[in-house]
């Protein structure tokens, strides 16, 4: 129609659209909290809250049939992350009796514009992503921890995302919040 | 679209988020401010390499048209002016509506829904030089109505 609408990439826009959103969102959570931890609290389970949902779009959308172990699951994540985030984590560090493992990243599409000041240290910027992954394995009844270990945010060469499991749930619990 | 899910998951979140009851004074205007800010940062990087837009009209335009389709996935249904800074943008499916049920408790709700694209619009056309208000109206779910006025003095 005009003359920039065939320039812009619809893809590239998504994206850039939905990093710019959730900074200004963390932005605004450090406003209303004075403590970092509160924020990083919020993010977690506003990501857990996105997590239940987002599972339901991605069982539909993947039909994929129940993971008998681990791995498998691993690997449903992996596949989560290239559809929603367009990234694809590699899965490493496998624990000895394989129940945990490392998701890392090259590049994380929610820290694109993102620098953080040195007061802000302590704040997990992508906490976001771990609640999802939370949240999602529970509406499929298994019980995770997930936690950054390095992030590109704080200096590190990769940002590593831990999960472990925990344990399956017998009963799907009700949802909610925590 | 597979990103497009993500994105409303998280807008529903951050609307959640502001509304949340046990903060005070929390309203509206945090959520039109989150909009803000995402509007005025992402026009400047659609814009970067395009050249100047030469009038007012022309940038109303690209906001109510390319803009819009990009965010919005479609096309909106209709674009008035009165020539006088009054811009009226519908679009009879609005994306953050499409999901809602349209009875009258859900139409109390629904400023909720729009407040997020009021800041964006505005953050956006801010950062192209126009001072605008910008506000919205849902009479019936899904379809809306945006109202830009054009703050001149």
């Amino acid at each position: 129609m005009s003359r920039q609408a065939s320039r812009l990439d619809a893809k590239k826009v998504n994206s850039e659209f939905l990093t710019l959103t959730y900074g200004a969102l963390v932005t605004q959570m450090l406003r209303d909290f004075e403590n970092v931890d509160d924020v990083n609290k919020q993010l977690e389970r506003i990501g857990y809250n996105m997590g239940m949902r987002l599972i339901e779009d991605f069982l539909a959308r993947t039909s994929s049939p129940r993971c008998l172990e681990l791995r498998e699951t691993a690997d449903r994540i992996q596949q989560a992350f290239r559809i929603y985030l367009n990234v694809q984590p590699t899965i490493s560090n496998w624990s000895p009796a394989s129940d945990e493992f490392s998701l890392l990243f090259d590049s994380n599409p929610l820290t694109e514009f993102v620098e953080l000041p040195a007061d802000l240290v302590n704040l997990r910027y992508s906490a976001i992503l771990s609640g999802c992954i939370r949240g999602a394995l529970e509406m499929v009844q298994l019980e995770v921890q997930c936690w950054f270990v390095q992030d590109q945010l704080k200096g590190d060469n990769v940002t590593e995302l831990r999960v472990k499991f925990v344990r399956r749930l017998e009963e799907a619990i009700p949802a909610g919040e925590d | 679209m597979s990103e497009e899910i993500v994105f409303d998951c998280l807008h529903a979140e951050i609307v959640n988020y502001c509304l949340d009851a046990s903060k005070d004074q929390h309203d509206l205007a945090t959520l039109e401010y989150i909009g803000f800010t995402t509007g005025y940062r992402l026009i400047e990087r659609l814009t970067r390499d395009g050249t100047r837009f030469k009038d007012e009209l022309e940038t109303m335009k690209f906001i109510c048209t390319d803009f819009w389709t990009l965010i919005y996935k479609k096309q909106v249904d209709n674009l008035r002016t009165n020539n006088h800074g009054m811009y009226v943008v519908q679009d009879k499916a609005f994306r953050f509506l499409t999901r809602i049920s349209s009875g009258p408790k859900q139409l109390e709700q629904a400023p909720k829904f729009v407040a997020f694209t009021c800041g964006l619009v505005r953050g956006a056309l801010s950062n192209l030089g126009i001072n605008s208000t910008v506000t919205a109206e849902v009479q019936t779910i899904p379809a809306c109505r945006f109202h830009i006025e054009v703050n001149r003095n």
